[in-house]
């Protein structure tokens, strides 16, 4: 059985340190799998979120050797047993205890995010929306909350400051699955630009890179966002159209 | 209140529990203008819900116009070994659909047919194509409609938070107490009404698809205050489980693999499942591969893959097997799709089975077979509550979901569960908001079952050295339970199991934690094994009880169903600190119902 030897962040926001743990191996085994050995032998405090341990509830994000990710999805063959393995805390928010930090600013974000409010129903009482017109948005909704997206992001993952005016990745394919909606009826545009701040994202694709579920967050849904903000706001042509049209959507 | 100080937040209800009968039933109950606490003990949207795969069932007759409530209703009902409170099978049936239209208002994006409405799969002791899904995610597209509607309806959301105990004003309830994993201080719910939403109890069991949080919190915090748990012997072992590798053995495998063509496979390559058609099902289950392959598409003149037997009988088929000697090499068996379907099919019906796979075991399930075998899953004993009203035996106290009982009786149908927590969590939140509106009285909070609580949770820290890891009692609960009271059960076992849980209750007693209260697992594992173990004998005082086999109980020593056990509910309820069992008879099903049975074979 190899043994890895694992550097695990213990500590709070206040100090903290690596700290090395030998751990035996089973074949199989993930990042999750071997924190918990060391919980269950040595380090019974040892902090960690986690649910399902199978890449569905986005509890463990985690930033292993540097890299942003669910420890419940990373295999331990991946690694090298000669190299020591760190494992810290997602570093875009602030810490509580070891691996555990305090994503609340995501929670604060979701709360702003003006929610779907839906046209009129069919006259048989239902819904008709066809399989194709939801594809993209099913896309988002395959979105975990793991937040990883939102720890790399380096428009907030340096920049307390810029967490204020700013909702992260996550919350753009949130807007971006409800502007896209086939039966809302909100205009989020003003949202999107002045609270959402998607103007600040400068298309790095960071993001996508990490996103567990593999989705296109950068192509499918900032992009498209950002698309909308520019002939919104920017294109002459359709200022003026809009003048003397009325709006169909409703403002947020 | 001389030692611990305390912060208190007041409601008209409180939820414990935010998975998908916690949210509607926070939801349902702030639409009725009553102020809303939701408590959860994990961050919101990180509940098991999300980990529902295959479906919500609701005769929406979207794909089969032949489908209706009182079909769904007899499934439900022949699922679960006609032990199910007829009438929360009923309820369920009736307003499914809604519930699942309703989800669609609020944002949800069901998998859609050809001509624009919600697709529909099949699945496991359903007659007709009936869950509506997205892909093979339902549970966490579920959870984040409910999510994301819940936040603007002016509820409070407590996150991290674990509740310890129910407090109680005389016979009724009056709040709950708990601690912040953040910071591990006492925090205390007054409320009029509470609604329990906790879910299951599977981590008593060492293979399992449950997470941490499934410790039977809800069924012990009920139990200890006064209200009945009935059916507590029936668990439901999924049949398809991961086996292999081993620190993957348990995650879930839905049964959507099956119902969109996967077939069950032994080591020799026989479709073993046509050898275990119980007398029960053989009208409608084909008893040849030609049929069986011929129903996928033509349902109307031909019966039902023997692979979509209800979740009890495949696992006790492949438990069987794998007894034989016909096991896959990891002691599992072939669950093979990649034969009848294309690689695209598979990809885009189950991408998390494809990613899950793909990612953990190092398999292309479009390319070669699964092992699969049974893994803990789902209890379908509860806390006994009014069919109608949710409401337990102690008034105040409402319950829905997993830790409710009755509803699904002696095994649940897969894609029930979706179900069962959006009908009987929106009753939950709406007749506990009608009991807090309807209360005059007052109520208070009694300083020394506070102090009670926080003297027990603190205890672990005040142990002698000599005391023992908690995570190592849990384990060997865990493999108690496994070993003992697990698919195949007998006196001998289970008499066994129950004295081995005494021995562990007075080890917990000895539970040590180290460090402090600030998000310490090791203190909340030490905590957890109160209710764990609670539930852990509850089930095996049950399981000793009923003397026969049915549904998610099978005694190797009392192998067939016995009409006389048919009607009656084992109860346990705790008197002078012990649990109590008795045999209480079954709500009578009235005989407009009963008709549906005749009818058709």
């Amino acid at each position: 059985m190899p043994t890895f030897t694992m550097q695990v962040f213990r500590g709070d926001r206040r100090a903290g340190d690596f700290k090395p743990y030998r751990v035996a191996v089973d074949p199989g085994m993930v990042v999750l799998d071997v924190i918990h050995r060391i919980q269950a032998t040595e380090a019974p405090d040892l902090a960690v979120r986690w649910n399902c341990k199978a890449g569905k509830c986005g509890s463990c994000s985690a930033e292993i050797n540097g890299k942003p990710r669910l420890m419940c999805m990373t295999r331990m063959d991946l690694f090298n047993e000669a190299e020591p393995i760190t494992v810290a805390p997602i570093r875009g928010f602030p810490s509580i205890r070891d691996l555990v930090t305090d994503v609340s600013y995501n929670y604060q974000k979701a709360r702003q995010v003006p929610p779907l409010r839906i046209k009129p129903p069919e006259p048989d009482g239902t819904y008709r929306m066809m399989q194709e017109d939801i594809d993209r948005i099913q896309e988002f909704h395959k979105c975990i909350e793991c937040f990883l997206c939102q720890d790399v992001c380096h428009v907030i993952r340096d920049h307390e400051e810029n967490k204020r005016a700013f909702a992260g990745p996550r919350f753009f394919i949130k807007l971006a699955g409800l502007e896209m909606h086939p039966l809302d009826t909100v205009d989020r545009s003003a949202f999107v630009k002045d609270v959402a701040g998607v103007g600040l994202c400068n298309i790095t694709k960071c993001c996508t890179e990490v996103c567990p579920e593999n989705i296109r967050i950068t192509d499918n849904g900032i992009i498209p966002l950002k698309e909308r903000m520019a002939d919104e706001f920017f294109d002459p042509i359709l200022w003026l159209l809009r003048r003397f049209r009325s709006q169909k959507k409703q403002p947020a | 209140m001389a030692n611990h100080d305390y912060e208190t937040h007041e409601h008209d209800v409180i939820v414990i529990g935010a998975g998908g009968a916690g949210l509607r039933a926070a939801i349902e109950a702030a639409a009725q203008g009553v102020s809303v606490g939701l408590v959860c003990k994990s961050l919101l949207g990180k509940a098991h819900t999300v980990m529902a795969e295959g479906g919500i069932a609701a005769a929406l007759g979207n794909v089969w116009p032949e489908d209706n409530w009182q079909v769904h209703f007899r499934d439900t009902m022949r699922g679960g070994k006609m032990l199910n409170n007829w009438r929360m099978a009923q309820l369920h049936a009736q307003e499914a659909p809604e519930r699942v239209l309703e989800l669609e208002r609020w944002g949800a994006l069901f998998d859609r047919t050809k001509d624009g409405r919600i697709l529909q799969r099949d699945f496991g002791g359903h007659r007709y194509a009936r869950l509506a899904h997205v892909g093979d995610r339902t549970g966490l597209e579920m959870i984040r409609t409910l999510q994301y509607h819940g936040i603007h309806q002016g509820i409070d959301v407590y996150m991290e938070c674990t509740i310890a105990r129910l407090l109680k004003d005389g016979d009724r309830v009056c709040g709950a107490v708990g601690y912040w994993r953040e910071s591990g201080r006492t925090v205390v719910f007054k409320a009029k009404a509470v609604v329990l939403a906790t879910g299951g109890i599977g981590k008593a069991w060492k293979i399992t698809s449950n997470s941490w949080e499934y410790t039977g919190d809800g069924h012990a915090l009920a139990m200890w205050a006064g209200a009945d748990l009935i059916d507590m012997e029936f668990v439901q072992f999924h049949p398809t489980g991961m086996v292999w590798p081993p620190s993957v053995r348990g995650i879930l495998v839905t049964e959507g693999v099956r119902g969109d063509g996967g077939t069950l496979k032994n080591s020799e390559g026989k479709r073993f499942m046509f050898d275990y058609i119980p007398e029960f099902f053989k009208g409608e289950t084909a008893d040849n591969e030609a049929e069986a392959d011929r129903w996928y598409e033509d349902k109307k003149n031909n019966r039902r893959t023997p692979d979509l037997l209800p979740r009890d009988e495949v696992a006790r088929a492949i438990n069987a097997e794998v007894k034989a000697g016909r096991g896959s090499p990891h002691g599992g068996v072939f669950l093979d799709i990649c034969t009848r379907r294309s690689a695209d099919y598979i990809r885009r019906r189950l991408p998390s089975m494809y990613h899950q796979f793909k990612e953990l075991a190092g398999v292309d399930i479009t390319k070669e077979p699964m092992e699969v075998g049974p893994t803990c899953h789902y209890v379908m004993g509860g806390v006994r509550v009014d069919a109608d009203t949710t409401q337990s035996t102690v008034k105040g106290l409402f319950a829905a979901g997993e830790v409710a009982g009755g509803m699904h009786g002696s095994n649940r149908l897969g894609g029930n569960s979706l179900s069962d927590l959006l009908v009987f969590g929106r009753r939950s939140g709406l007749y506990a908001a009608l009991y807090a509106k309807d209360f005059g009285g007052t109520l208070t909070v009694d300083s020394a079952q506070v102090e009670e609580a926080t003297r027990r949770m603190l205890s672990p820290f005040e142990r002698s050295a000599s005391g023992e890891n908690p995570y190592s009692i849990q384990s060997d609960l865990q493999e108690t339970m496994q070993q003992l009271v697990g698919i195949i059960r007998n006196e001998a076992d289970i008499k066994e199991a129950i004295k081995r849980i005494g021995l562990l209750k007075a080890r917990a007693r000895n539970a040590r934690v180290e460090g402090h209260r600030q998000y310490n697992p090791g203190w909340h594992t030490a905590l957890d094994l109160d209710s764990l173990l609670t539930v852990a004998e509850c089930s095996a005082l049950a399981a000793l009880e009923r003397t026969e086999s049915r549904g998610g109980h099978t005694r190797e020593d009392h192998p067939y169903t016995d009409d006389t056990w048919g009607k009656v509910n084992v109860v346990l309820r705790l008197k002078d600190g012990r649990v109590q069992v008795s045999r209480e008879p079954l709500p009578e099903m009235p005989s407009d119902l009963k008709a549906l049975f005749q009818e058709r074979k």
